[in-house]
């Protein structure tokens, strides 16, 4: 059980005005690199709100790395690397004042907080810029810090909610292949939440979520064959009715 | 969690808040001019329109300067509590509170530190700005100064607090300007800040009321006693039980589960 890095069932959630998510239900195993595909609008934010516990889930469970997301969140949290769609970074602070927080919010002493920065950030070319402020960063390389830092407390598993939007195309070619690789080589958890079809690799999971529910699952030649079509373009604009952007 | 992650945790949310603080000097600035514009205008200009009785805790007549440092001291730590939490809608608007939200430690603990952090940064100012009035012939004896601390500890927990719970209740950045409104004016001009309650009793029997229950007036009164290096039991009691109240109601506000943050999103993302 320990070894999975994320498993959810039987997810619902409403607002009070009908349910955003209906019994929504999949899992992401280490080394695995699984693309949320929704159009805006799906649940997506919504489901990553509730696997972070930012907000809490009536029916339903959700493990991280074995630890349940709403009993034991403390456990769960700290296996969780995150990365949100809007830039959580403090842009008045240097990058590695940005990552020694992060670092000790998670507990890490300051030698190994130090140590870890120094190879997060060459990981992802960013070292040299780690004494400069945030503020002076473009968005590729603000992105490759948010992922660096939610890297820092090696998580089990890594959710990055639509991390490319807004970037230039090499900096999310990039950014992509990066994050691929890193679900490859260090066996990582990978839950990568877009609406960009481009960002699917061929060896990926995919999930469509569509209007709050799964609307199709499994590789991508499976998520073809449920659509009957021979591209995964197709089948999202069939699977979700041409909402794509 | 171990002891050690907790302590980790609180010296890191310390020293952001501390780094943040450094790196916005307008903000030390204005923290600073705000109280002495008050001390050395307003009040030079009302010295002789308010005039102010013996009244506890002082043992003589007091210049007008003397009377409203206090209620100043109070402004300041109100102040940089509203701006703390309006920091945190900010940060919540831009996500940088998700940081906070997401990490291990139970919520209660996050949000106690980052209460404590903002507290410290209100004490600085205040021991900045009575430094200034020091030369403005406004002192107190080392007693009070030194009593002051624990109190200031006390009143900027509970301010802050106020703000925290603000916060949690608050969807966007342009909502909060009204509750600035709503909030910081009456609080200050319902309270013993500018004129004593008994002034106010003279006029409005119904405002003293309102002004009685202020926690803020119990906030000046604490810090006036404690500079004449007193202690106000009474007042110190109202303001430890304002900030246990807001204090859990803020808790409450920031909870996934009962809190106000999900329903604040308010439909589907």
């Amino acid at each position: 059980m320990d070894s999975l890095g994320l498993e959810i069932a039987g997810l619902t959630y409403d607002f009070g005005k009908g349910p955003v998510l209906k019994d929504v239900g999949f899992s992401v195993g280490p080394g695995r690199f699984a693309v949320l595909l929704g159009p805006n609008g799906a649940g997506k934010t919504t489901l990553i709100s509730l696997i972070t516990r930012l907000y809490d889930s009536r029916t339903g469970h959700i493990r991280v790395a074995g630890h349940d997301v709403k009993r034991q969140s403390g456990r769960a949290l700290a296996r969780i690397g995150v990365v949100f769609q809007q830039s959580t970074l403090d842009l008045d602070l240097t990058v590695r004042q940005n990552l020694n927080y992060h670092a000790a919010l998670h507990g890490l002493g300051r030698a190994e907080a130090g140590e870890r920065i120094e190879q997060e950030l060459g990981r992802f070319e960013m070292l040299e810029r780690a004494g400069e402020k945030v503020r002076s960063l473009n968005g590729g390389h603000r992105r490759r810090v948010e992922i660096a830092r939610a890297l820092l407390h090696r998580p089990d598993f890594l959710l990055l909610d639509e991390p490319t939007v807004g970037l230039d195309v090499p900096s999310r070619r990039a950014i992509v292949a990066h994050v691929h690789q890193l679900a490859r080589e260090g066996g990582i958890a990978v839950l990568w939440a877009t609406h960009l079809i481009d960002e699917i690799f061929d060896g990926d999971d995919v999930i469509v979520l569509h209007k709050g529910e799964i609307v199709a699952q499994g590789s991508v030649d499976e998520v073809n064959r449920a659509a009957g079509t021979a591209g995964i373009a197709d089948s999202f604009d069939k699977l979700t009715g041409g909402a794509r952007e | 969690m171990s002891p050690t992650h907790y302590r980790r945790c609180f010296i890191g949310i310390l020293e952001r808040e501390a780094l943040r603080f450094l790196q916005q000097r307008e903000r030390f600035v204005a923290a600073l001019v705000r109280p002495l514009v008050w001390l050395l205008i307003f009040a030079a200009g009302f010295r002789q329109v308010l005039g102010v009785s013996i009244l506890p805790p002082y043992e003589t007549y007091i210049l007008y300067e003397v009377y409203i440092t206090p209620g100043l001291i109070g402004m300041v730590q109100l102040f940089n509590g509203m701006q703390s939490s309006l920091s945190m809608v900010y940060d919540r608007e831009m996500g940088s509170m998700k940081t906070l939200l997401i990490s291990p430690l139970p919520r209660w603990f996050l949000l106690v530190s980052k209460l404590l952090a903002g507290t410290a940064v209100s004490i600085l100012q205040v021991y900045t700005f009575l430094f200034v009035a020091f030369f403005f012939d406004i002192d107190a004896p080392w007693t009070g100064y030194l009593l002051l601390l624990p109190v200031l500890v006390v009143t900027g927990m509970m301010m802050g607090a106020l703000g925290l719970l603000l916060s949690s209740a608050i969807r966007q950045l342009e909502n909060f300007a009204g509750i600035m409104n709503f909030v910081i004016f009456p609080m200050f001009f319902l309270s013993t800040a500018l004129y004593p309650l008994w002034r106010l009793q003279e006029t409005s029997p119904f405002l003293a009321r309102l002004a009685d229950w202020n926690p803020f007036t119990h906030a000046v009164e604490s810090i006036r006693f404690a500079m004449a290096g007193k202690i106000n039991p009474e007042s110190l009691g109202i303001v430890l039980s304002a900030l246990l109240v807001f204090g859990a109601l803020a808790v409450v506000g920031y909870n996934p589960a009962r809190g106000t943050m999900a329903r604040k999103a308010g439909g589907p993302a």
